[in-house]
């Protein structure tokens, strides 16, 4: 499922709401847990997980087309735990 | 720890969009409820910008009681993953707190 393909399945359950307000509030709702995780602000949605920051430490990498070391410094990732309900929800599929 | 939660999610809703407050809240629950939905379908979900949840079959693997040490199986299961996108990363990636969250 894409993003469009998101908003037109919540569209059909909305439907008094206008394709252009599903849009934005997808949006919406996207640019603010991005916005939140880039602040380092944890998301916590109950049910189905959690999105936190990791850090990476700082490393040696290597510039592949020239094989010159470099210096990567310290970083932080996003990443997501599934909550126990969709862990749950999702290995149950499996046998389906 | 302090963490964004649905609640400030449809708050925004409704102060940006004009949402009344029941139609905010709607939105959001709908929001994680269409993804959670074709998750458990085995539907891999792209949000692009934001990321993607991947679905993985693991095979049954040795595991072990970690307080007995026993020896047990560990099903073969389904589990989600999500890979940030491009975006995303190089907004996550400028931030500078030292305290992990």
């Amino acid at each position: 499922m894409t993003k469009s393909e998101l908003i037109e399945r919540m569209l059909t359950k909305q439907p008094q709401l206008s394709a252009k307000d599903v849009e934005l509030a997808v949006k919406t709702i996207l640019d603010h847990m991005s916005q939140s995780l880039s602040t380092g602000e944890r998301i916590e949605i109950r049910g189905f997980g959690s999105f936190s920051l990791h850090y990476r430490s700082p490393r040696m990498g290597r510039n592949p087309k020239t094989g010159d070391s470099v210096e990567l410094s310290g970083k932080f990732v996003p990443h997501f735990k599934p909550g126990k309900e969709l862990r749950d929800q999702v290995n149950e599929s499996l046998g389906a | 720890m302090r963490a964004l939660t649905k609640a400030e999610m449809a708050e925004r809703l409704f102060e940006d969009l004009g949402l009344n407050k029941r139609e905010a809240k709607e939105m959001v629950d709908l929001f994680f409820d269409e993804i959670r939905h074709s998750l458990t379908h085995n539907e891999q979900v792209k949000l692009s910008g934001f990321g993607n949840f991947d679905l993985r079959d693991k095979s049954q693997r040795p595991g072990r009681n970690p307080k007995t040490g026993e020896e047990i199986p560990i099903s073969a299961r389904r589990v989600v993953t999500f890979k940030p996108g491009q975006k995303l990363k190089i907004r996550v990636e400028a931030y500078a707190g030292s305290e992990s969250i």
